[in-house]
């Protein structure tokens, strides 16, 4: 990293740590939750494209259903502490786990069998649909009644009175994300990928162990993602199998990802401002022009759009607009 | 399980089966052709059934087998544009790319759907939507022994034109050998637009066979596309007879499912053949390669 570019991160993340101090905790201008919402489903929603794009991005292997890691940590973790006491800070690490080995089962299973770029993206949403009707069925899920959390608002419970917590948080797991991204661009792991990623059989050729490298992308991917499910389901203390499993914040996670730029370190972050910004407009339109009942859709339009602009002519993302502008 | 109910699950299914038949078909000679994944297939099969939906509404008041011809030339038409327009433009990139488009425009087409029609799900009352026919113990409803025979009709009129027009030999020509076909003097991409044409007319001709006894909302696509992909993929991308064999047996399969293990588990049915068949026989029954 040149020291400009050091300068620029430091000079972020001293923004993001004083950010609620300004808007949140104790009010120095105006003490608003709803900025540190916003701000929280900004970076929350980037560290689950960031572990999109680890696997997505840097190795090229375009999932259309992360939510299946995502709903695995989620439930893991919420099962251990409602049904079977345990702490969730305890659980959490289990969970994590969880994801990675789901992602390798996922990755030994589909990559065993030679399935590459819309086929991998295909078997992976179908493997997300497979957990969400389970999910659905079973007792320990309690099906589509959901599980509710009790609310005991403890640190040590991982619950906060103060969403503010919740916001830093998310802040540690994003910067954990954009370390790991970093980490890739660095790494010999990260380019064994690349090369993965840009001509699987070359990579193969060149000595590349490609199945094992890909099965260890998938479970790192898996694990990170898991990492975000249980946040999930502490902050907003219910789980539903629609919620954990469904294909929504799979696409997400793809669209924060590939929007941003994907297989770059700050294009899943980029990416998820850029959205919310976007969703924000279409909720104020909403409440401007009185025809639009249902702003939601209005944003998901404009996404589905924006992904269609990006494949086609921006495949580095906003992330390569900037460079390209540079 | 009885005999009985195992029968009347199997023909249940058939029955089922006839439109996925005609679903799949579209899609896999979209893929065989261009060698493209459409999964925008299942969110243009919902917009084409709003269309049936809404011509069957006043002022129109139109059955929707009467609305097949209309509905199913206006699929035709809608594809041919949206080739020509945006498909077509990024089809022979990387194979994800395509994907991802496909992702985009389902995006889109589901969720303008959900601004303008509402997440309401609508049906329609046609007159007949009441009687049945028995077959031994099974009931089956006039509209599905209707929307079956149709398919396999539809499927076969489908064949015989690829196999004997000009226009259909073209598209064989295309899907075997683009290059080859090129210098013959076939306009590859017209014929690209005119298979992604066809293919979207299969949908448009299954919105109406469905509606009758069926359900639309924007969410319909997302319940379709996965029965698409499994049936092509069960059958083999790019195979007719694949598309024919796996539509019954998906529907079967579903069917008898939903017997065995009650609504909820009976749907992970779908999704589990699917990974199956990727895992174990990618190439599908049919598969050539």
């Amino acid at each position: 990293m040149s020291r400009r570019a050091m300068l620029w991160c430091a000079a972020g993340l001293l923004v993001a740590i004083l950010y609620p101090l300004l808007f949140g905790g104790p009010s120095l201008i105006a003490r608003s939750n709803y900025a540190i919402n916003v701000a929280f489903l900004i970076l929350f929603a980037a560290f689950l494209g960031q572990s999109w794009n680890i696997a997505g991005g840097y190795a090229g292997q375009t999932s259309f259903g992360h939510v299946v890691f995502f709903g695995t940590g989620a439930y893991v973790s919420t099962i251990l502490h409602v049904s079977h006491g345990w702490n969730p800070w305890l659980a959490w690490p289990v969970a994590i786990a969880s994801g990675g080995l789901v992602g390798a089962i996922i990755g030994v299973l589909s990559f065993r069998a030679g399935l590459r770029g819309s086929y991998f993206a295909l078997i992976t949403l179908a493997f997300a649909e497979v957990f969400r009707i389970v999910a659905n069925s079973i007792p320990q899920t309690r099906g589509g009644l959901g599980i509710l959390i009790k609310a005991d608002q403890r640190p040590e419970n991982f619950q906060f009175r103060d969403p503010m917590w919740f916001y830093y948080l998310a802040l540690v797991l994003c910067v954990i994300g954009l370390a790991i991204a970093w980490w890739l661009t660095r790494s010999r792991f990260g380019a064994r990928l690349a090369a993965i990623r840009e001509n699987e059989d070359a990579a193969m050729a060149l000595g590349i162990d490609v199945f094992r490298e890909k099965v260890r992308v998938l479970a790192l991917s898996g694990a990170m993602c898991a990492a975000g499910g249980t946040v999930y389901a502490q902050k907003y203390l219910y789980l539903d199998p629609s919620i954990a499993f469904g294909v929504e914040k799979s696409v997400e996670m793809l669209l924060v990802s590939m929007i941003g730029g994907a297989g770059t370190i700050f294009g899943p972050l980029i990416g998820s401002g850029v959205l919310h910004l976007v969703g924000e407009i279409t909720r104020d339109l909403g409440n401007v022009v009185p025809g639009i009942k249902n702003a939601q859709p209005l944003a998901l339009i404009v996404y589905g759009l924006i992904l269609v602009v990006i494949v086609a002519y921006l495949p580095d993302g906003l992330t390569g607009l900037l460079r390209r502008r540079r | 399980m009885s005999a009985d109910i195992v029968f009347a699950g199997v023909v249940n299914g058939l029955m089922a089966g006839g439109v996925y038949v005609l679903v799949a078909v579209g899609l896999t000679l979209i893929y065989g052709v261009l060698h493209i994944i459409n999964f925008a297939h299942g969110s243009l099969l919902m917009l084409a059934m709003y269309a049936v939906y809404f011509l069957f509404r006043k002022p129109l008041g139109l059955d929707p087998y009467a609305a097949l011809p209309l509905v199913t030339a206006g699929a035709f038409a809608f594809a041919y544009l949206l080739y020509r327009g945006v498909i077509g433009r990024f089809a022979h990139g990387k194979d994800e790319n395509i994907l991802l488009i496909t992702l985009g425009l389902s995006i889109v087409a589901d969720n303008a759907a959900l601004f303008f029609f509402t997440g309401d799900t609508q049906t329609i009352d046609v007159s007949y939507a009441g009687r049945f026919l028995q077959l031994g113990p099974a009931l089956i409803p006039l509209p599905k022994l209707v929307s079956f025979l149709a398919s396999l009709l539809i499927c076969a009129l489908l064949g015989l034109w690829m196999a004997f027009t000009d226009t259909g030999k073209a598209i064989r020509a295309v899907a075997k050998e683009r290059q080859g076909a090129r210098l013959v003097g076939i306009d590859v991409e017209n014929i690209f637009a005119i298979a992604y044409g066809i293919g979207i007319a299969c949908l448009g001709a299954a919105a109406c066979l469905l509606m009758p006894f069926f359900y639309v909302s924007p969410s319909s696509g997302h319940a379709f596309v996965l029965i698409a992909f499994t049936t092509v993929v069960l059958g083999g991308m790019g195979s007719f007879a694949g598309a024919l064999i796996g539509g019954l047996l998906i529907g079967i399969v579903e069917s008898l499912g939903g017997l065995r293990f009650g609504e909820q588990l009976g749907q992970i049915a779908i999704p589990l053949v699917f990974i199956l068949v990727l895992l174990l026989r990618p190439t599908g029954l049919f598969g050539g390669r």
